[in-house]
């Protein structure tokens, strides 16, 4: 029996998974209609590859990743494109945003796809490679893309290969059902990634309150003894990866780095079947399991879902008495999200819809004082000060908030649970934590605006400087002139400058005597001027030159001749009166 | 030595206070030029509060202008695009009681950037000379357009446009910049308090 | 279908504010029923009657701060505290003098600082160091406790608090006093000649002590509260007795069983220093906190001048807290060691 570590903190809230699992994982077919953002996981929004009116098959490609963190995204089913538009999405914000919306024609036809033969003769790259194509994203929680994940830091190893089967969240049982019914599939998926890791070890970690799904792992890995399945005590937030770290290994992640920094890489059972299906079988992601629970459905159940399936669709398959519910959920009761519209689609992350009574999760009472009682502290699982936290955030003292380690609380709840005074601490957190990030990019912008200010500040000056000194240049040359013209005894240049001009005028003012020699001269040398124009388009004719010079040519000959017969005429006009 | 100091005190105070002034005045000097300050370090901490939209709002062309006179003894708060978060901040850094916002200078709004309706330009490169921080990208007789990053919404090229084309937008909430507020600080009227669920909003 | 947009966790424990105060209320009750067994109803008079003059306070400051009455009188904690105050004040005190104290305590100490979980000092021992400090002679003065006087009644411990000056009790030196008052004496000669020293620690003192600790430990299988600062405090305060003890003289300061069911040593260290707004924060905080009161507890009542010391200790203990905070932050996932504070 391996050793199992404890975590600091945590609670043992209700854990309602029964009403889920009483039957098995049942299809929930194909909706009328398929809505699939293009930012389905963190990182940048996929780029659109079809365009509306599009036929398109299941498993083709439908917008590709744009960056490193992003993931490709594939039609679900067969259908056309209906629209390329802004949606409600599942997000706590309630914003809607881009999604590519597919009329479902119910064929459910297959685009050509084909697996490895055997991935065991290709090499990870090639494997990472097939990971990314297919759109893989974590499916336990933030729906970092998988490929990005495995592909690590270069030049480190993996010691640890760990596989999270925890699923400690209230009501959920996706992956209580998955290990289930598919636990041999797990263990391949889990085999093509220890293929591609080459870890020394494989541990699948799960809570000791499935015993089901641990007995059709163990029988499954009976026969393939290369992954350790490692039981452990139910406690939230167990399946955290951090916990899940410690719990497994003992071993703390870094603040502020990553499980690979010690070693170790975290990976969904659900990833696991996920990166099976691509290598083997060539099958992009494009559906997952769901539970829809809660006791305002009549029959909570896991769901196998394509992806960009309306909610609604599936509580109406559960059977979802709509005057019961007053919130909707995407995910546990813990972490969870609400959803304010049941038209937003099922994503990659998608493992739970919620709908609870009002009886069963009552919202929560008017905030009580903080007495400072300490029990959100003991139940903390990162050791953090929850109630100085609070005190902090009420007062907007960010640099108190993260010397007292904001960053390191991973959201889970435990502290909201607990707290007898319900004050909503997590949002007081999330908040804060949100504005020490505007902050701080306030801040870089702000530098940045500075140092471009600064820059033109410079540029201005420079520019400045450079006018004063070409006036110098220019004064100093004058005064040059006027020496040199009152050496040589001639006359200054600048003052018969003035006098030529001053005698042209007087010239003009003479009267119109010599008005139409100058408008004889005029036209010669507009006549001049068009005959240059028209040898310049005979050239550009013979010399074959582009279209469009050659019209700008003709242009202005033909521009110069109006102005020629205008001049004719008035000169004509001009001699006869 | 002692008959001398009660022989004559006004004398031995005067020589005991100019014995010990000399030496410690000598060290100040010493001090004033071994560890003299480069530049003004309190202008420079001032200027990194102020929010550098260099929108002149304050009176003073630029943002590092006014920390300058903040330093020699200007008011602190005369910067609308840095509100009152600005004001607390200097006020903590210069020690002194945070006074309101100087409603002369203007208020403090909602962030802005400036966006030109492209078909409307004439490109007069007006907008241009007028931006601050080079935030307008654009060429004599060609369409100008705002590089809406650098853009510190500071609203100085509003005003020279010939042909008004330039708006001011306000930056959108957006999934990237949405995110949860502090709940709802619990409000001192006794009817709400008993029904209010601090955090719950409604949505249609 | 409207549905609501509110931030997780959706599910929430059970705990609540009035559940803990209820609690700690609960608790007191076998102590009560002891104090009430051994020195008569003057207790029971005192805390009915701080009840009553807390809630009025509290009352009175809500609605002059515009709170909701409802809202805040519900949590109980004024409740707590006006209990806790009269368990400490002697018994057979006067009408007037428990006001004053319950007034310090509710107004001065709680309210003017914002109400509750805003109050850097315990309520409780703010009134009462209120009252020893203006009305030392009223507040040394302890009924004898039955077997060794006449116990008065229901009719006669009313009169006591109503009509004090009609009233003409029995008052009797307690054993910490006479620990105080003799010095040089063999402890065998001074337990003969003081029959009020019982056999450890004072009769009656001693199951009064007892029955706080009942309670106390109740509360601790009840998660109100953790073991450190209590145990620290007890710990600490046995550790200085030990050390001091010299195992005979009068002159030393008693020995640790003595000091440990002596005076207000069991309910001081379960509802007193484990009030949660004044203390400190962190687990290691609450261990130095307790032992912090421990030490002082047994310096003010060897060496100090006031009868018993869980007040002052407690209260200074409160001054060292944020402090105590700022030294004791515990060491954070992931991280190496608590951020050094600067």
């Amino acid at each position: 029996m391996r050793r199992v570590y404890d975590f600091h903190g945590g609670i043992h809230p209700a854990e309602n998974k029964h009403q889920s699992v009483r039957s098995g994982i049942r299809s929930a077919g194909v909706p009328a209609q398929l809505i699939l953002p293009l930012s389905q996981h963190i990182g940048a929004a996929a780029r659109p590859v079809v365009t509306v009116g599009d036929y398109v098959l299941k498993g083709q490609v439908i917008a590709e990743a744009a960056g490193h963190v992003s993931a490709t995204l594939h039609a679900p089913s067969s259908g056309r494109i209906s629209g390329i538009e802004d949606r409600p999405i599942p997000h706590p914000s309630g914003l809607p945003a881009p999604c590519i919306v597919i009329d479902c024609d119910q064929q459910d036809l297959w685009t050509p796809h084909q697996g490895v033969a055997d991935y065991r003769d290709c090499d990870a790259s090639e494997l990472l490679e097939l990971i990314s194509s297919a759109g893989i994203a974590g499916m336990g929680g933030a729906g970092f893309p998988t490929a990005v994940k495995l592909m690590g830091k270069p030049g480190r190893s993996v010691k640890t290969l760990i596989i999270n089967g925890t699923e400690c969240e209230p009501y959920i049982t996706a992956d209580d059902i998955l290990m289930r019914e598919r636990a041999a599939d797990i263990l391949e998926g889990v085999a093509i990634l220890q293929h591609i890791l080459q870890p020394e070890e494989t541990l699948l970690g799960l809570e000791d309150n499935k015993p089901e799904a641990i007995a059709a792992l163990r029988e499954a890995a009976a026969s393939a003894s290369h992954v350790e399945i490692v039981t452990f005590p139910t406690k939230y937030p167990s399946g955290g990866e951090k916990q899940l770290i410690e719990i497994l290994t003992g071993k703390q992640v870094p603040a502020g780095g990553l499980p690979g920094d010690i070693g170790i890489v975290c990976q969904n059972v659900g990833t696991a079947v996920a990166v099976r299906d691509a290598v083997i079988y060539g099958r992009p992601l494009i559906s997952r399991i769901t539970t829809v629970t809660g006791d305002a459905v009549a029959t909570p159940q896991n769901f196998e879902v394509l992806l960009g399936t309306p909610m609604q669709h599936l509580l109406d398959l559960a059977g979802l008495q709509p005057e019961r519910c007053e919130r909707l959920v995407m995910g546990g009761p813990m972490m969870g999200f609400t959803v304010t519209n049941p038209q937003a689609p099922i994503v990659k992350t998608t493992n739970c819809i919620l709908a609870p009574t009002t009886a069963e999760l009552p919202p929560p009472p008017p905030a009580q004082p903080c007495i400072r009682c300490g029990l959100c502290a003991e139940a903390c699982p990162a050791s953090l000060l929850p109630q100085q936290l609070f005190w902090f955030a009420q007062g907007k003292e960010f640099e108190k908030l993260e010397q007292h380690n904001l960053f390191d609380c991973i959201e889970c709840g435990a502290c909201s649970w607990v707290c007898p005074s319900h004050i909503p601490l997590v949002q007081y957190y999330r908040a804060s934590k949100a504005d020490i990030l505007q902050q701080r990019r306030d801040h870089a912008k702000s530098e940045q605006a500075r140092e471009r200010f600064e820059a033109r500040q410079t540029r201005l000056a420079q520019e400045d400087e450079e006018r004063e000194a070409k006036r110098a240049a220019r004064k100093a040359a004058a005064e040059k002139r006027t020496q040199l013209a009152t050496q040589e005894g001639g006359e200054d240049p600048i003052q018969a400058a003035i006098d030529r001009a001053k005698a042209k005028k007087a010239a003009q003012q003479a009267g119109t005597g010599t008005e139409p020699a100058a408008a004889a001269s005029a036209l010669d040398t507009l006549r001049q001027k068009l005959e240059k124009a028209e040898q310049r388009l005979a050239q550009s004719h013979a010399s074959g030159e582009d279209a469009k010079i050659v019209a700008a040519l003709e242009a202005s000959a033909e521009r110069l001749r109006g102005k020629l017969t205008e001049a004719e005429s008035a000169a004509s006009e001009a001699g006869a009166s | 030595m002692m008959a001398w100091v009660t022989d004559y005190p006004l004398l031995a105070a005067l020589l005991a206070l100019v014995g010990l002034g000399a030496p410690f005045g000598a060290l100040l000097g010493f001090a004033a030029v071994r560890f003299r300050a480069e530049g003004n370090p309190i202008a420079d901490e001032i200027n990194a509060i102020l929010p550098q939209t260099q929108c002149g709002q304050c009176g003073f062309p630029g943002c590092r202008p006014y920390a300058e006179a903040i330093a020699g003894g200007e008011a602190i708060n005369k910067c609308p695009p840095g509100g009152e978060a600005t004001i607390q901040a200097l006020a903590d850094l210069l020690d002194v009681e945070a006074p309101p916002l100087d409603a002369e200078h203007g208020e403090e709004k909602v962030k802005t950037v400036a966006y030109i309706r492209e078909d409307e330009c004439i490109g007069c490169t007006k907008c241009i000379q007028a931006c601050p921080v080079d935030a307008i990208l654009g060429a004599a007789k060609q369409m100008h357009t705002v590089i809406a990053s650098e853009c510190t919404g500071c609203d100085l090229c509003v005003e020279p446009c010939p042909v008004d084309c330039i708006d001011m937008l306000p930056l959108e909430e957006s999934l990237q910049t949405w995110h949860w507020q502090l709940p709802a600080p619990r409000s001192n009227n006794l009817e709400i308090i008993a029904t209010d669920s601090a955090t719950a909003e409604r949505a249609a | 279908m409207s549905l609501m947009r509110i931030s997780s966790p959706h599910a929430h424990g059970t705990f609540s504010t009035g559940m803990v105060m209820r609690q700690v209320l609960l608790a007191t009750v076998p102590g009560l029923f002891l104090l009430t067994l051994f020195f008569g109803f003057g207790t029971l008079v005192n805390v009915a009657w701080a009840c009553i003059v807390g809630l009025a306070c509290e009352a009175l400051a809500l609605s002059l701060r515009g709170r909701s009455l409802a809202f805040y009188l519900k949590d109980g904690s004024a409740l707590v505290t006006c209990v806790l105050l009269g368990i400490a004040l002697p018994p057979y005190s006067p009408w007037w003098l428990i006001a004053v104290g319950v007034a310090s305590s509710i107004l001065m100490a709680k309210q003017l600082y914002g109400g509750l979980g805003y109050n850097p000092f315990n309520p409780a021992m703010v009134g009462y160091v209120v009252l020893l400090i203006s009305f030392p002679l009223q507040m040394s003065s302890w009924a004898p406790p039955r077997g060794l006087g006449d116990v008065p009644g229901l009719w006669e411990a009313l009169q006591a608090c109503f009509l004090p000056a009609q009233y003409d009790g029995l008052t009797m030196a307690t054993p910490l006093d006479i620990l105080r008052q003799n010095q040089g004496l063999l402890m065998e000669d001074l337990w003969a000649q003081s029959p009020q020293l019982g056999r450890w620690a004072g009769v009656g003192w001693e199951w009064v002590n007892l029955a706080f600790l009942a309670g106390g430990l109740w509360l601790l299988y009840r998660r109100i509260f953790t073991w450190h600062a209590p145990v620290a405090m007890l710990a600490s305060l046995s550790l200085m007795a030990a050390l001091f003890y010299d195992g005979g003289s009068s002159s030393s300061g008693g020995s640790p069983v003595f000091h440990l069911l002596s005076g207000a040593t069991m309910f001081g260290a379960f509802f007193i220093i484990t009030d949660p707004v004044s203390s400190a924060v962190s687990v290691r905080g609450r261990l130095v906190f307790g032992a912090l009161i421990g030490v002082l507890v047994y310096l003010i009542r060897v060496w100090g001048n006031y009868p018993d010391a869980i007040a002052f200790a407690v209260l200074i203990a409160n001054f060292a807290a944020p402090f105590i905070d700022h030294y004791t932050q515990p060491r954070v996932y992931g991280h190496k060691q608590p951020k050094s504070p600067e």
